[in-house]
């Protein structure tokens, strides 16, 4: 069974988001890792770099296949994490701590509040898999 | 799961691409290969029949050994690939790719004209089982009596393995030493359970079942070509740079005028091994430029597990095909600099 922490917001696209402040914290979750397998390259946009809710940011590749990961939320990237250039495979061993993606500071704070509840992602991804 | 030629087939077991690719060229790996199609030769003619339709030269085989060789149309392009087993003088069996057993099939019927030769597609009487890497006579062995050393590399014989009759063959698609296992399709499971037994699965450096992911990092690191990718009915044996299956005098046989024909007036283009030199993987597909100019394609590309290189086949125009030119492959809308390098790109320790 993947693990879902309570205190996070998720996507239908199995993004995470962690807030912190005005600032969201992006990765992609257990359940996603889980599916892709083996990570090996993270490819990550610039801090600076803007981004509307939904819109692709950058890719994660397994041995077999490439995946497109999105912004859950709009706003201007702040940080990126640096350490995936050449440790991506933290991606598979902690999605929700040393494998997260980006932080953006928030256009909308609110718009987190349109995303899925742990519980909600639960049983989305109980019905995908099926 | 994943449908492959219309088998539902694992893209990885639990341990994931990466170990099951790494612990086949450590160790050992074990491959449910059964997908493969099989097709039985019996008759006088078999040899005659069969050299008719494939490049290389059947007639150069002894009872026991086994040839990589290709199935070509009239242009000398490729029909499939396969393995040529001889059973007997006037008995062949040819292994084929799964997604191409039925088309082959339908292109040795056509080409059977006047020979003496009954065909019999078995693909579902047999289960096939590769067991490949350092370890896999040391895992075999003591489930059979045949003295597998004794087998030499594209050979096989008739045996039993695990109390279960079939055909043992040194051959394989990782760039491992290891043996694949035929044998009656009812048997797959025992035969499967059996192996992984022996190989102590489960401990650090036990065999590893493997899925169709791994097959392919692995054979792609072995500069090994794969039907549908570096091969298919638009590329021609010489492009391919298997002019060593071509065996222009070894009489007629379909393609031949065509391959003589360009082996003397020269490719327009060759496929290449690449290497990407900078951060990215250039996938299947991605176009190949050079000097700016759009060339190619890349026909397979992948990170490799072993080598920890992200690394490619690609057909080019045959004035680039040179070891250490360089090349840009272009990876969702980025250029991603690579350079030709001569495969294989693994080779294993003698």
């Amino acid at each position: 069974m993947a693990n879902v922490p309570e205190d996070l917001h998720y996507s239908k696209d199995h993004e995470w988001v962690r807030v912190e402040g005005g600032e969201a914290i992006i990765g992609i979750t257990d359940y996603a890792q889980n599916s892709l397998g083996d990570v090996v390259y993270v490819e990550l946009p610039k801090a600076g770099d803007e981004f509307a809710a939904n819109e692709s940011f950058g890719s994660v590749e397994s041995v077999k296949a490439v995946s497109e990961v999105f912004t859950p939320v709009a706003g201007i990237v702040a940080k990126i994490n640096e350490s995936l250039a050449d440790e991506p495979e933290v991606v598979n061993s902690d999605p929700y701590g040393e494998g997260w993606m980006i932080r953006i500071k928030m256009a909308h704070p609110g718009e987190v509040d349109s995303l899925l509840t742990a519980a909600e992602y639960e049983d989305f991804t109980k019905a995908e898999s099926e | 799961m994943v449908d492959f030629g219309g088998w539902d087939m694992p893209v990885q077991y639990p341990a994931g691409t990466i170990e099951e690719h790494l612990r086949t060229r450590t160790h050992a790996g074990l491959f449910d290969v059964s997908h493969m199609g099989e097709i039985d030769v019996k008759g006088a003619d078999a040899i005659a029949f069969v050299n008719k339709l494939t490049s290389n030269d059947v007639g150069k085989l002894v009872d026991g050994q086994a040839q990589y060789t290709a199935l070509t149309t009239p242009k000398g392009t490729v029909v499939d690939d396969l393995l040529v087993y001889r059973l007997a003088a006037d008995h062949l069996l040819l292994v084929v790719n799964a997604g191409t057993t039925d088309k082959d099939w339908d292109w040795i019927n056509s080409n059977h004209a006047s020979e003496a030769v009954e065909l019999n597609n078995v693909s579902s009487d047999y289960c096939q089982l590769a067991l490949q890497g350092p370890d896999a006579q040391k895992i075999l062995q003591p489930l059979t009596d045949v003295a597998l050393s004794e087998i030499k590399y594209y050979h096989f014989t008739h045996g039993t393995v695990a109390g279960v009759a079939g055909i043992i063959s040194r051959t394989g698609y990782t760039g491992e030493d290891g043996f694949e296992v035929y044998a009656p399709a009812n048997h797959a499971e025992q035969l499967w359970n059996k192996i992984l037994d022996a190989g102590e699965t489960g401990t650090p450096t036990g065999v590893l079942p493997c899925g169709l992911a791994a097959r392919n990092t692995l054979r792609l690191e072995a500069g090994l070509a794969l039907y549908g990718h570096e091969i298919d009915e638009t590329t021609t044996l010489l492009e391919a740079n298997l002019g060593w299956i071509c065996k222009l005098d070894k009489g007629e046989f379909i393609g031949r005028e065509a391959l003589a024909r360009q082996k003397q007036e020269g490719v327009q283009r060759k496929l290449v091994g690449f290497e990407v030199t900078e951060r990215g993987i250039a996938r299947d597909d991605q176009e190949v430029l050079i000097d700016e100019e759009r060339v190619g394609k890349v026909t397979s590309g992948s990170p490799a597990p072993f080598l920890k290189r992200n690394i490619g086949f690609a057909y080019v125009p045959v004035e680039y095909a040179n070891v250490g030119q360089e090349m840009q492959i272009d990876v969702r809308g980025r250029l991603v600099c690579a350079q030709i390098v001569k495969p294989p790109f693994y080779k294993r320790p003698k």
